[in-house]
């Protein structure tokens, strides 16, 4: 198939996931806001939103002080920031616009009605009407998608590059939610199991549809240790990174090109690691410095996709 | 003639009201169809044209931002003796018309002979890269669409030729689906002939001019992209013919052949369906500032080394200066008498004609020539004093740029319009394809001036479209 065909859906797919994922994290912060709680103040309670976005410096430069109403504008409707909502489903359109042939006529459907139906949204106060309603909506809207076209899509190298795109972009931000969250949950050496703590981490959970399953798999009080388990190395929970690779590994070797080597060992590299890691091991040599030295393979293996499918050089 | 003060033809009505019997069934049903639920049909059209995304972009005003065309959801009805003889008319004139191309980049025997003037040659349209250039089977214009206007019961007149890019035959493809859902019990009844298999022909012909020895011809559409106004077209056609839809920057050029990028590498492509001007095709060639072409391809496609369509050129043959030839043409190079008449058409180069258009300049239709989409267009009897007096103005300055027609009373159909249903007046596009052979299938694109009494059926000035629908004996 055309490169740029490729690079179309597989951002298309991104954007889409990403703007699930700035909603599910917009949603629990603002669920955490309405419970009363002295020890933090609003703006330490809205700014991690802002770090798992990697937005906090940007944000600051265009609004300043951190509220609860300037972080949801900056994240939801912004069209400044090139990760707002706004933009990443803009961009999912546009992207799909330029590849709607390629597309099921249904999943072309599916995001342009979602196109349409955004503009409701647009010029309304959402903090006064109905946040929750929005993210829900976006959720939706993405579970759609991925139905729409995991149901009607013929499994061609343009259902791959789809599919890659949306675990690339959920690998990303699984791992930046649990990093920002468990930097901030874990100050030294205090004691854990409190009530806001409950809170906090139910609030993780929830933010990855995972506090149902947390209390299926262990069926115990809430322990970050094991939230950061069932994140990373859980193959069965579908928003864990282990998941995510269990996706992206096969795809690469289905995709596998004359030139696709270094993509696959990449990807292979850090399967194996949340296939065979353990969390204790993990845990001594530090959750954050594992994290983020994911989220830095994690890129790197997307800019290698990038070069070897989706800007195919001409003498390859 | 009928000028514009006599009540043009009507599609539907005769002078008396009475319904032309073609019509009779039809007008029958329409009769019995309240007022709202005809509205009610064209809101659930416009609701699914949107949902489906079949917009067009507007150029200027709001870049970027995407419109519907206005779809009527009253057909309009010719019947097979009236198609025929129309099919078979721009049949004849678009083989004239290649062979002329043919001839014109070859032996200019048209213009020895007296017939064609040598000043064609100085038309910008015309692409001296193309002289002694052979392209398979001699077919310059694969796609073209033809013009047509109505003055009366017997009375066609060809408006204008369009064989570089035309474009709205995924409307004739799209207003039909849209008829059969809205109206299905209006199929069961007549015996309306199947226009869907268009992207098939279209395809057969094109793999049919893919250089001799290629036993399975790699075909793709080239389109300026997702902002081009007639982008939807490009990618409805592509999926409808299994083709990629490709952008200049998808292909390049090496060892005198056009590759695409793909995923698993470089992919041969054998016949290029382009949707993209002359001007733009190669910025080694034409325009150096294009960024929608690919660098090389008109030295491969001289080569032979590709096959564009339409072929590089057409632009001389369907430019307003050549059209009064055509006649001539269907003449010198079929032996036949044309089927389908010209509208009168006066140069303004010449002198007894540039007297009498100035004479009569608020009765007459002035077009610019080399120009289209209905903007450098004025219409006489519509004009105000003061455009008239501008274009009297530019007319003076460049004679030679225009040509003037006598205002023809274009046929109305009846129209769904906010007052209820009235009549409008109508053009037609059938799309004639060349390639393993000439050919139609039964069905046009309908224009329609939507405001009352405009004779401007251009999407780009507010016409909306209809399904055509041809009816077999």
């Amino acid at each position: 198939m055309l490169s740029r065909t490729a690079d179309h859906l597989y951002w298309m797919a991104r954007y889409i996931e990403r703007a699930e994922n700035m909603a599910r994290v917009l949603d629990v912060t603002y669920n955490m806001s309405l419970v009363p709680n002295a020890a933090q103040s609003e703006a330490e309670l809205w700014e991690p939103a802002l770090q798992i976005a990697g937005g906090l410096e940007a944000y600051r430069d265009e609004y300043g002080e951190v509220t609860a109403v300037g972080v949801v504008r900056y994240l939801s409707m912004d069209t400044q920031n090139p990760s707002s909502i706004f933009n990443a489903l803009r961009g999912a359109r546009e992207n799909a616009r330029a590849v709607r042939v390629t597309l099921s006529a249904e999943t072309w459907e599916s995001i342009n009605s979602l196109w349409l139906e955004f503009s409701q949204f647009i010029g309304v106060d959402l903090m006064k009407q109905g946040l929750g309603e929005f993210c829900d909506w976006v959720k939706a809207r993405s579970h759609l998608f991925r139905g729409v076209s995991f149901g009607t899509m013929l499994r061609d190298d343009a259902f791959r590059f789809l599919r890659l795109g949306t675990f690339m972009e959920r690998a990303d931000n699984t791992a930046r939610l649990l990093d920002v969250k468990y930097h901030l949950l874990l100050p030294g050496d205090e004691e854990v199991g409190g009530a806001v703590d409950y809170y906090e981490w139910s609030a993780v959970l929830r933010a990855v549809s995972a506090f149902q399953a947390y209390q299926k798999v262990f069926n115990d009080a809430i322990e970050p240790w094991r939230v950061a388990e069932l994140l990373v190395l859980r193959e069965d929970m579908p928003r864990s990174l282990h998941a995510c690779f269990s996706e992206i590994t096969p795809i690469l070797e289905q995709l596998s090109g004359r030139h696709s080597t270094e993509c696959r060992r990449l990807a292979g590299e850090l399967h194996a690691r949340l296939r065979y890691g353990r969390m204790n091991d993990i845990f001594q040599d530090g959750l954050h410095e594992f994290l983020s030295d994911f989220i830095e393979s994690n890129n790197n293996l997307g800019a290698e996709i990038q070069r070897t499918f989706l800007n195919a050089p001409i003498g390859a | 003639m009928d000028t514009a003060a006599k009540k043009p033809f009507d599609e539907m009505y005769l002078q008396d009201e009475a319904v032309r019997s073609i019509y009779a069934e039809y007008a029958a049903w329409l009769k019995n169809v309240p007022l709202h639920q005809l509205e009610s049909k064209r809101q659930e059209a416009e609701l699914l044209f949107r949902r489906v995304g079949i917009t067009f972009n507007v150029y200027g005003e709001d870049a970027g931002s995407e419109r519907l065309i206005p779809f009527d959801v009253l057909p309009r009805l010719l019947s097979a003796k009236e198609w025929d003889r129309l099919s078979e008319g721009a049949i004849q004139r678009v083989k004239a018309l290649n062979m002329f191309l043919h001839d014109i980049y070859h032996e200019q025997a048209i213009i020895k002979a007296g017939i064609v003037p040598a000043t064609i040659l100085a038309n910008s349209q015309y692409r001296p890269e193309m002289f002694g250039v052979d392209v398979p089977k001699g077919i310059y214009a694969h796609v073209a669409g033809i013009d047509l206007v109505r003055t009366g019961e017997n009375d066609f007149y060809v408006l204008e030729d369009n064989l570089r890019t035309p474009s709205g035959v995924s409307y004739m493809l799209e207003n039909r689906k849209m008829m059969m859902r809205l109206f299905p019990e209006l199929f069961r009844s007549y015996p309306i002939a199947p226009v869907e298999h268009y992207p098939q022909v279209l395809l057969n012909n094109l793999r049919a001019v893919a250089q001799a020895g290629v036993p399975e011809p790699t075909v793709v559409l080239l389109t300026p992209g997702a902002y081009n106004s007639a982008y939807f077209e490009h990618a409805f056609i592509a999926q409808q013919m299994g083709i990629e839809l490709v952008e200049g920057q998808d292909l390049f050029v090496r060892n005198n052949a056009v590759y695409m990028r793909t995923t698993e590498g470089p992919k041969r492509v054998d016949v290029i369906y382009r949707r993209i001007d002359d001007d733009f095709i190669d910025p080694l060639s034409f325009r150096p500032d294009s960024m929608l072409g690919v660098p090389g391809l008109l030295s491969v496609y001289r080569n032979g080394g590709v096959t564009l369509a339409n072929a590089v050129g057409t632009g001389v043959a369907d430019d307003k200066d050549t059209y009064i030839y055509v006649p001539e043409m269907i003449r010198f190079y079929l032996g036949e008498e044309p089927i389908l008449s010209n509208v009168p058409t006066y140069q303004l180069s010449k002198e007894d004609d540039f007297k009498y258009v100035l004479g009569h300049l608020a009765e007459l239709v002035v077009k610019e020539v080399q120009g289209s989409g209905g903007y450098g267009m004025l219409v006489g009897p519509a004009a105000s004093k003061q455009e008239l007096e501008d274009f009297r103005r530019r007319i003076i300055a460049h004679p030679a740029n225009y040509i003037a027609q006598p205002t023809l009373a274009l046929s109305t159909c009846p129209t769904l319009v906010e007052k209820g249903v009235a009549p409008r007046h109508v053009d037609l596009r059938p799309f004639v394809l060349s390639g393993k052979s000439v050919t139609l299938v039964p069905g046009a694109l309908c224009r329609v001036a939507l405001r009352e009494g405009s004779l401007v059926v251009n999407s780009s000035q507010g016409g909306g479209t209809k399904d055509t629908w041809i009816l077999k004996d």
